[in-house]
């Protein structure tokens, strides 16, 4: 298991690819990539405890795609990120998530769910009350609560 | 080091102990609680940064082998399909829990005798009652009164609003017939005792930045600290000493620096939760305990039980609450109670869950392989992320003595105390129990037009109720500790926390957990002239 604290720059570049794969930028709903300067500058910012894991997964995918996977054609790339995905445990599955949460907090990404830019609190958000009436076929149906004996 | 002797020593600032301790209070003895944590801070709580749900992957997981704090243990629970759940620090696991506040049924109390199973818990419902309603005053519940399939609570507050997600899962519920009703929790809907009401965060689960769900740490403990009781934290607890005649001495624990420490005292009150409860015992090794303390049964640590989870989720057409509620809102009991054409015996509350914010739903997606990779991954995005219903069964589990914790024998903690290891197996029924859950959770959810449904079979992260090893009874040969929490092997040491249920009823156990803790309390308070007879 890699245990170094930060990335070598061609784990970065395996990074970089193999998160434009999992996000790809898209101009139908106009957001980046997860391979983006901004996503991948927060990702290498945060890793933090997910550092080795993260190294771990990009060791095991420099192992099956035996060079850059940016150099391999599509579809041997396509195969190789099937088969990373599939024997890569906990590791590759930590890798995908440090991309997903760094990704769904880009002000772009927000921005094109319509969702706000801020933190909860301390702002909160409003609930609608709903539909109370939903309740009068239960309280008409009733029921009875099972006694302590028999 | 050895400190000035006190009357009552708790151990442990969760749920149970703040509770006991403030009972305890208009005594005027001297109580002093050591908690291995510290007081929260909720200006870190993750709700108040951008990254509020990266957060919950890390330093504010559920799991304690994930967060490693240094109030942390760890737990070997390699051996168990579910994994312990908890928080340490002022607080407890309080800090860290959804809120959801059902009560044990009275029938839950008889299971033995309605049922033929387990065993009859010592005491009824009804002796509970009043600590029931005392402690709802306390935390500040809010809900609705007049469930007819619950038992009668008097909430101080209004429900939480039904939301986007509530009337789609009434609506399903409608559609079958089955019952359901808003749940009482302990998110506060109004200004109560100090507290600010909820703002919708969302994040609840992490710690609630607003300070509207109830935690010990915001409820008990300054009316505790008020009345005179002292909190020390950051001291871990080591063991228990007893003295010659057999009755605890006192206990020695690390304090803040690290330095070992002796802590005499009259009365110890444990209040470590279902896991560390029995750890505690288990390290309490002496000539006259040579099996661990209190453990005259061979029960300590036994008959853990846990409440698999079933959960079942899927998406709907229509948009839902996501992060912008309380996580739960619903419950229902149809399926509590025994029904033996069911295949199983006892049953399973419901809680209904309002949704997930874009991280937890991109990532689980992405696990359970609805999300793609490449260029549909935006479009199927679109279509699950704010759209997310879920139905969580909380399966009774039974007791069965080979579900337990005990000692690792490599593993430990950072002052070197031996760390629990858990060995379970979900049951025959309960998982016949799961699989029914399981249809009936499709099935409401299919009614409600949800696709993609995925399960959960068990929330493998979904140890959070923590029961039964140091169990109650009046047989001290079946049992740990007596009828009203004092251990039959040691005179003056008494159990407040979930490790004395019986058996586990089929709802969240805090608000039973608190209410046995103040009844415990208030049988001490009645017997002090003769404590330790």
């Amino acid at each position: 298991m890699s245990d170094t604290k930060e990335l070598t720059a061609a784990q970065r570049a395996d990074l970089r690819s193999i998160a434009a794969m999992i996000i790809p930028e898209s101009s139908e709903y106009k957001v980046p990539g997860a391979d983006d300067p901004a996503v991948q500058a927060d990702i290498l910012a945060t890793l933090g405890r997910d550092t080795a894991l993260v190294a771990q997964a990009l060791d095991h995918l420099a192992r099956l795609a035996g060079k850059p996977l940016a150099e391999l054609d599509e579809a041997r790339r396509d195969a190789v990120a099937k088969e990373f995905r599939a024997s890569g445990g906990a590791a590759a599955s930590t890798l995908i998530r440090v991309v997903l949460q760094c990704y769904y907090r880009d002000d772009r990404v927000l921005r094109s769910l319509g969702l706000e830019l801020r933190a909860p609190f301390p702002k909160g958000h409003v609930l609608p009350e709903g539909d109370w009436s939903l309740l009068d076929p239960v309280k008409a149906r009733g029921g009875t609560l099972r006694g302590a004996s028999r | 080091m050895k400190n000035d002797p006190v009357d009552v020593l708790i151990i442990g600032a969760g749920a149970s102990g703040a509770a006991v301790a403030w009972s305890l209070a208009d005594t005027r003895m001297h109580i002093l609680c050591l908690d291995q944590g510290g007081w929260m801070n909720p200006a870190e709580y993750p709700s108040t940064g951008r990254d509020w749900e990266a957060k919950f992957y890390g330093d504010w997981s559920t799991s304690p082998n994930i967060r490693r704090r240094p109030e942390d243990y760890p737990v070997n629970d390699d051996n168990s399909p579910i994994k312990v759940v908890n928080f340490n620090g002022v607080g407890g696991s309080t800090v860290m829990y959804t809120a959801h506040w059902p009560r044990l049924h009275p029938s839950d109390f008889k299971v033995k005798t309605l049922d033929g199973v387990a065993d009859d818990w010592p005491i009824d419902y009804d002796a509970l009652t009043p600590f029931f309603e005392e402690n709802d005053r306390m935390m500040g519940v809010s809900g609705l009164s007049g469930d007819p399939l619950s038992p009668l609570s008097h909430p101080p507050m209004p429900p939480q609003p039904l939301g986007l997600s509530g009337p789609l899962v009434g609506k399903a519920m409608n559609k079958l017939g089955w019952h359901w009703w808003p749940s009482d929790t302990t998110v506060a809907t109004t200004d109560y005792e100090g507290r600010a009401r909820c703002i919708n965060l969302g994040h609840c689960t992490p710690a609630c930045a607003q300070g509207a769900k109830a935690s010990t740490d915001i409820t008990y403990w300054p009316h505790a600290i008020r009345a005179g009781v002292e909190l020390k934290t950051h001291c871990r607890v080591r063991e228990i000493l007893t003295n010659e005649q057999g009755m605890a001495s006192g206990v020695v624990y690390y304090d803040k620096d690290g330095v070992e420490q002796f802590q005499p005292a009259e009365v110890v009150i444990i209040a470590c939760n279902g896991v560390g409860t029995p750890r505690l015992l288990l390290n309490s090794v002496s000539g006259k305990f040579p099996n661990g303390l209190a453990n005259s049964s061979g029960l300590v640590g036994k008959n853990l039980m846990f409440h698999p989870y079933a959960q079942v989720y899927g998406f709907v057409k229509e948009p839902t609450d996501s992060n912008r509620a309380p996580p739960t809102c619903l419950w229902s009991k149809e399926f509590y109670d025994t029904d033996l054409s069911r295949g199983f015996v006892r049953g399973y509350g419901i809680q209904f869950g309002r949704g997930a914010g874009p991280v937890f739903e991109a990532v689980s997606s992405e696990q359970k392989g609805i999300l793609p990779w490449g260029a549909d991954h935006h479009r199927v995005f679109r279509k699950l992320n704010g759209h997310r219903l879920a139905v969580s069964a909380i399966c009774e589990d039974l007791p069965e003595e080979h579900n337990r914790v005990t000692l690792d024998p490599v593993l430990k903690d950072s002052h070197g105390i031996p760390a629990p290891r858990i060995d379970y197996t979900i049951s025959a029924n309960s998982r016949k129990m799961m699989d029914h859950a399981l249809a009936r959770g499709r099935e409401v959810l299919e009614v409600a037009g949800a696709t993609d449904i995925c399960i959960n079979d068990p929330i493998p992260w979904g140890g959070w109720h923590l029961l039964g090893t140091a169990r109650m009874g009046t047989d001290p040969s079946r049992s740990v500790v007596n009828e009203w929490g004092r251990s039959h092997d040691v005179k003056n040491l008494f159990i407040v926390d979930g490790s004395i249920f019986v058996t586990s009823g089929g709802v969240n156990p805090t608000s039973t957990i608190q209410a046995l803790a103040l009844y415990i309390a208030d049988q001490m308070k009645q017997r002090l002239a003769n404590l330790f007879d």
